[in-house]
Order: structure tokens, then sequence, then C-alpha cells
């Protein structure tokens, strides 16, 4: 055998979600600290390979990366009859729940990006005493739309390039380009409508405006990351959502935007390393 | 106009000739046939794409000229949109339109079909200098 293999194992477990049968996929490296990590709207669990495949992290972290339902390599819910996904904050907080549960993940720590970084938020709101650490990535109470959901599923318009388009200028123009063409390929891959349907939760069932002053970062440390040319999640709009809240650690990452794990892992390191060092340091005391 | 906006209609005037010196930008808008009005707020034209390249350029105003969809920026957007390395805000079309230095009207079909083509063409100028 001469070719290099990386070193995440990926595996399907079978998850209940709302009383039906799923099948997630989720890939995984490592041993220590569990730490599961959420994609963003319209894409999938690839987005964290460099993470995945990172032999400093993967010494003192157990990193999980799944597809959510209707992402990357996890199909629907056997139930599923066609109609169309719209995914809400109680649907996407018990896919993250039941996920830890079937794996027996004790206290995991949970990174999300973009909607998993807003659904973080939730799980700081209503679930922190079930986590051991949670980072949100491009996360904020709410933010402004800046374009009509309606253009992404529509048969005049091809689903997966509009997609990939609206999201391309998400990605700072410092980002290489071989992880800025793999962080739209996924986008245009997507199945049709599933974009669109998670930003049900992000657009119009999670906002979570007036209810993040109840976050208790003394139960669950909260570390917010942004960088600086996200234009959909700006620094602006995370830096609004900590001021109300005690404790939460703030990180605006320049030279990033969106996707920084995926489009830029070398510059996303540099933020993220200290911040998993202060969770193993935690972890110590 | 003044100087800068002189400088961005300049750069405009280009466009099509930079999109003939990019066959794969053509190749993505072969299907794209739109009358669309684009350009600054002081300086639009009026222009027209045949199976992905242009093949009229008129300044605006044209007595009843109709167009499908316009995008304009002002003047100071498109020279921050035009950097060699743009700061963050200015370095995306709808980064302009959402924090208003930028106006997308009219029936955006076409312009949402061909997203990446437009995006590629209008960023044109900012590969071949851009304005200072």
């Amino acid at each position: 055998m001469t070719g290099y293999i990386e070193p995440m194992v990926g595996r399907y477990v079978h998850v209940e979600i709302d009383g039906a049968p799923n099948r997630i996929y989720f890939e995984e490296a490592g041993t220590g600290i569990p730490l599961v990590c959420l994609h963003t709207a319209g894409s999938d669990g690839r987005q964290w390979r460099h993470l995945l495949a990172d032999k400093e992290f993967t010494r003192h972290f157990r990193i999980i990366a799944f597809d959510m339902p209707w992402h990357g390599k996890s199909n629907p819910p056997a139930n599923w009859n066609g109609e169309e996904y719209r995914l809400t904050t109680e649907r996407y907080t018990q896919t993250i729940l039941a996920f830890c549960h079937a794996l027996a993940l004790e206290k995991p720590v949970v990174m999300g990006c973009s909607i998993g970084g807003r659904i973080v938020l939730n799980l700081a709101i209503a679930h922190a005493s079930d986590f051991r650490a949670l980072i949100g990535l491009e996360a904020a109470d709410f933010q402004a739309p800046w374009y009509d959901t309606e253009w992404l599923n529509r048969p005049d318009i091809h689903g997966g390039e509009v997609c990939a388009a609206l999201v391309s200028g998400l990605i700072a123009p410092q980002s290489p380009a071989p992880q800025r063409m793999e962080t739209l390929w996924a986008y245009k891959q997507g199945g049709p409508g599933v974009f669109k349907g998670d930003l049900y939760f992000y657009r119009v069932d999670g906002d979570l405006r007036g209810r993040v002053e109840a976050i208790d970062t003394r139960v669950c440390p909260l570390f917010l990351l942004t960088g600086e040319y996200d234009f959909s999640c700006m620094p602006e709009d995370t830096l609004r959502t900590a001021s109300s809240i005690d404790g939460a650690d703030i990180t605006i990452m320049e030279q990033l935007g969106h996707f920084p794990m995926s489009e830029n892992p070398e510059q996303f390191r540099r933020y993220i390393a200290p911040v998993l060092n202060q969770i193993r340091q935690q972890q110590k005391i | 106009l003044k100087k800068s906006d002189g400088d961005v209609t300049g750069a405009f005037i280009k466009i099509p000739a930079l999109l003939e010196r990019h066959p794969a930008l053509i190749t993505r808008g072969r299907f794209l046939e739109v009358e669309c009005l684009l350009g600054s707020t002081e300086q639009s034209f009026h222009i027209s794409i045949r199976s992905g390249r242009i093949t009229d350029m008129t300044p605006a105003p044209v007595l009843m000229r109709s167009w499908r969809f316009a995008y304009r920026a002002t003047p100071q957007a498109w020279t921050a949109f035009w950097q060699p390395m743009p700061k963050a805000g200015w370095h995306d079309l709808l980064a302009l339109s959402k924090r208003g230095a930028a106006v997308l009207e009219g029936d955006i079909q076409p312009f949402l079909t061909h997203l990446q083509y437009f995006k590629d063409l209008l960023a044109l100028p900012r590969r071949s200098g851009g304005v200072s």
C-alpha cells in the first residue's frame, strides 16, 4: 500500500429523531475529549476534514463530524414522503442531542458554524449542563437577510449553481483557490431545497434575540469566533450577541469569511488552537 | 464627473475587451441572452449580452430602451470592490447591496441564474489593476 490514507474513519449510526429512524453518517478521528462539529447550511461534514486530520488536535480530542439528515451521506429519514424540507430549532436541537446520545458521548464539546453556530447558542440557552464547552463560528442571535431564499429552489434556476454563487462572496479573498473551490463544491452537490430548508431555521424559526441573555457561561463556557469577511453573520452581529452574554469569549478572525474551517484551514487553526487549548486546560482543573 | 467617477466609467468601458480575454467566462455564460443596465450610480450602461459575449454597450440614458435588471453601485463602492485585495464588506456584489452601496433592480431572474458569471464579469477590472 503506497497511497496516503487520512486518519479519519467514516461510519453510519442509526438514530431516532422525531420518532423516525435516521441513518446518520459521521467521520471521526482522535481520542480524548469528544468534540462534535456541525457543518453550515446546505453543506456537509467534509467541511471539517482538515480539523479531523490535525495530528495535534486529535491527540487530545475525539473529533466527530456528522452529516445532518438530507446532507452529504446522511439520507432523509426513512419516513420522508417528499414534502418540503424545513429545519426547525426543535428538530435541529433534537438531532444533535440524539446523535450525541447514540454515540454515548459524555459531556461533549460542540462546535458549529453558521446555522451550526446559531444552534450552539440555543444549546447554551437550553442544554448548557449537557456540554463541556460550546463554540460558535459565524454565530449570532440574528442577522439581517441579504437575499430572498425563494431563489434557491425553483425549476428555472440551477440550484447547485445559485447556492454556490451566492455563498462564494462569503469566502475571504485571501483564501486559497483549492479550498475556495472545495467549499463551493459541497454547495453545488446539495439536494434540491436543502439549503433553503436549513435557512428556514436561520431566517424564520431560529431568531434568538432577547433569549441569549439567559446563557450562563459558568455552567458551560461559550466561545464565539467570526471571520471579518463574513457579511452574512457580520462581526458586529457576533459582537452585539456577545454583549448580552456575560463571560462569552469573542474573537474576530482576520482574513477569514463564513467557512473558516474549510476555506482557509491554516488561518483558522491559528484561532481555534488557543480555544481548544483553553478547553483542555479547563478540563484539568 | 469627478475624477474617481470618470475612472470608474473608464474601467467599465474596458470590460467587454477584458471579457474577450477570458474564454472560460464566456463559456460559463454561453446560455445567457439579456439586456441589462450595469454601472455606477453616476454613469450606467445599457449592455446586451448574447451567448455570454457583450455585443453592445451604450451609455445610459437611451430614450425608451428597456432592460431586464440593473445593478448599480456608487463610484466609491466600485473603487473599493476593484482593489487587488478588497476590504471586508466591499469584496462581493451582494456585500455591496447589503450595505446599501449598490442597488439591484428589475427582473433579477437572469442575474441569479448566471450569478457567478456576473460576479466574475464585474470583477474583471480588479484583475487588470482596478482604479485608484
